[in-house]
């Protein structure tokens, strides 16, 4: 690698970087606003969405339905959060929605609807949904000759839904090549660890034996997701593409990856503004400065 | 002695024609092609049912317009939703069973919460195979009725499926069709100026002692008894009510109305319970309307395997057994 090509990738990954605490600084401030919220895959996945909002995907914040647009689709309804401070950070939302995050007439509900928010692609929340739906518009857009692409984050609990694994072996048999999904493997689901509830380890191979190029990652390094992500987007396999990317829940505010883990991470109303010092401490970014 | 012409259990898709009556193969196929050579946004997929929803004949037209998604109807509703988001009108196609059974979560949410431009066409709709309860859907109404939404239509003939289809096409939303397919009886062309319209329910026949509300099939076997009551010198009138939902309250209370004394018969392919009949029944009643009521469906049974022949008597949608409920109930 070059010298220059080197000091571009520090910068990108600098630049990154910065978006990733935006996006955890703008869910812990949503989270404040209800007392409560998927904080923790949040602060799990904020380092994927970085990637993707502000390397991968080609979108145009003013104008979220541009017909030439990467598509990305949140099956799972309840990282919604996560999406919005995203989309804020993206500038496809006003950063001033944080303030009524699930109020009664939001357009940031608690759980993802494509009614309700400029730049949420569909209504999610019954999982095992994202995928096909990705396929039916992978499909499409191959119809239209569209360059566009199909995103698709879902959860390693969702993989549980056997609708999932029907969308990943048509994926396949149609040759999407349009269509990338991103796993996020951070081992919980509603009752339990995901490796407890129903284990799907060795979920790279499940996917790699349906005929998808496989890429695992740890999903809070950015630079080995950067990797991924240039390395999935420039393949000519003319397979789909599965980024698994193992997170921690909560990740960024120690305490918060310390805790427990549940579906909810418990946070006590003291605790938000505790919280939101500890991430600007872990990104050595003082007071004043954000 | 001469033995008893033994019925068959019919094949899975048993034709509902009677002998002699005229009828147009495959109407939903060949309508589809015509309304495809009009829209090219118009795709079809299917769940490995092409051929037995009739959309075989659409597949061989436009093979770059037909998606074969194998045997998951899950992922056939999502797939449908992804298409019509990218502006395609997608028909999809398979069983009623497995459509409102299995597939129901994603005709809801990935389909009707966003009020997509996916149109479900369903074959095997009620009591018309033989297969026994795997196959016959004597619910599916009720499962959608419920879904907001969602348009439900049940055409009675070829007539009516093959103006349905650029009905639809003309129709901006999520609908789910009741589809005969095969060799489908063609009645209504008896009836000038029919015109199937969706929302819109039809007089086919007036009469004085009896009105049937019917949809579906049913509506032909609606026509047989009031052609065969009239013999009697009894006049039925005939209500042809080919959309379930929304449910064309106007007309249906206006027809009740012009003659309360006549009793109404709502006959329906499903069960008794949460289809047409129970519909029109919620609309009487929010209404004010009193009048003597009967329903002929099925029972609130799983039913029977066996001949069609045999199960439509046995379940009272044969023709002879709505001219017997009409007549001991009526007159």
């Amino acid at each position: 690698m070059s010298q220059t090509a080197t000091a571009s990738k520090a910068d990108t990954l600098k630049a990154l970087r910065q978006r990733a605490y935006n996006i955890r600084r703008h869910a812990l401030r949503m989270g404040e606003v209800q007392g409560q919220g998927y904080v923790g895959q949040a602060l799990g996945i904020a380092d994927v969405l970085a990637v993707s909002y502000f390397h991968a995907l080609k979108i145009d914040p003013r104008n979220p339905e541009w017909e030439e647009r990467d598509r990305f689709l949140l099956s799972i309804g309840h990282y919604a959060i996560a999406l919005y401070a995203a989309l804020i950070e993206a500038g496809v939302i006003s950063e001033d929605e944080i303030e009524d995050y699930g109020s009664d007439d939001s357009i940031l509900p608690m759980s993802g609807m494509a009614a309700y928010t400029p730049g949420m692609e569909i209504t999610g929340g019954s999982l095992g949904h994202g995928l096909g739906i990705g396929v039916g518009m992978a499909l499409g857009l191959k119809r239209k000759q569209s360059t566009s692409r199909i995103f698709n984050l879902l959860s390693d609990g969702e993989l549980n839904e056997g609708s999932t694994w029907e969308a990943v072996a048509s994926a396949s048999h149609f040759k999407l090549d349009n269509l990338i999904a991103i796993v996020d493997v951070n081992d919980q689901q509603a009752d339990d660890k995901s490796s407890l509830v129903l284990n799907y380890e060795p979920i790279a191979d499940k996917w790699t034996a349906f005929g998808w190029e496989t890429y695992r990652v740890d999903g809070n390094d950015l630079d080995a997701v950067l990797e991924a992500f240039d390395s999935a987007l420039a393949s000519s396999s003319g397979k789909p593409r599965v980024i698994i990317c193992d997170t921690l829940m909560g990740r960024g505010v120690p305490f918060l990856e310390e805790r427990d883990k549940t579906h909810f991470i418990r946070v006590d109303e003291n605790e938000w503004s505790v919280a939101l010092q500890k991430l600007d401490d872990v990104y050595g970014i003082q007071s004043g400065e954000k | 002695m001469s033995a008893k012409k033994k019925l068959k259990t019919s094949a899975m898709i048993a034709s509902i024609a009677g002998e002699d009556q005229p009828t147009t193969a495959a109407p939903f196929g060949h309508a589809l092609v015509e309304a495809a050579g009009k829209n090219d946004k118009i795709v079809g997929m299917t769940a490995d049912l092409g051929k037995y929803t009739d959309l075989h004949i659409f597949a061989q037209a436009y093979p770059e317009r037909y998606y074969q998604m194998g045997m998951a109807e899950q992922l056939l509703m999502m797939a449908g939703a992804g298409m019509a988001r990218e502006g395609f009108i997608p028909f999809v196609t398979t069983y009623s069973v497995f459509a409102s059974r299995r597939a129901y979560d994603f005709i809801c949410l990935a389909i009707a919460e966003e009020n997509l431009n996916v149109k479900i066409v369903s074959a095997l709709p009620g009591l018309t195979t033989g297969y026994g309860p795997s196959h016959q859907a004597t619910e599916d109404v009720a499962i959608f009725r419920g879904m907001p939404n969602l348009t439900i239509l049940d055409p009675c003939d070829a007539v009516d499926i093959e103006q349905s289809v650029q009905a639809m096409v003309d129709f901006n939303g999520p609908v789910y069709l009741r589809l005969l397919r095969g060799k489908v009886p063609r009645v209504l062309d008896r009836f000038e100026g029919y015109r199937f319209e969706i929302g819109k329910a039809k007089q086919l026949i007036d009469g004085k002692d009896a009105l049937i509300i019917s949809s579906g099939l049913m509506t032909m076997r609606a026509i047989e008894a009031s052609d065969e009551l009239k013999e009697k010198g009894k006049s039925v009138a005939v209500l042809h009510c080919a959309t379930i939902k929304p449910l064309d309250s106007q007309t249906i209370l206006d027809e009740v109305r012009r003659h309360p004394d006549r009793p109404v018969f709502v006959a329906e392919n499903h069960s008794v319970v949460g289809g047409l009949g129970e519909s029109v029944a919620s609309l009487l009643m929010k209404e004010g309307v009193a009048v003597k009521f009967y329903q002929i469906g099925l029972p609130d049974e799983f039913l029977d395997a066996g001949a069609l022949p045999t199960l439509h008597d046995r379940y009272g949608i044969s023709t002879k057994e709505v001219v017997k409920t009409i007549e001991q109930n009526a007159f």
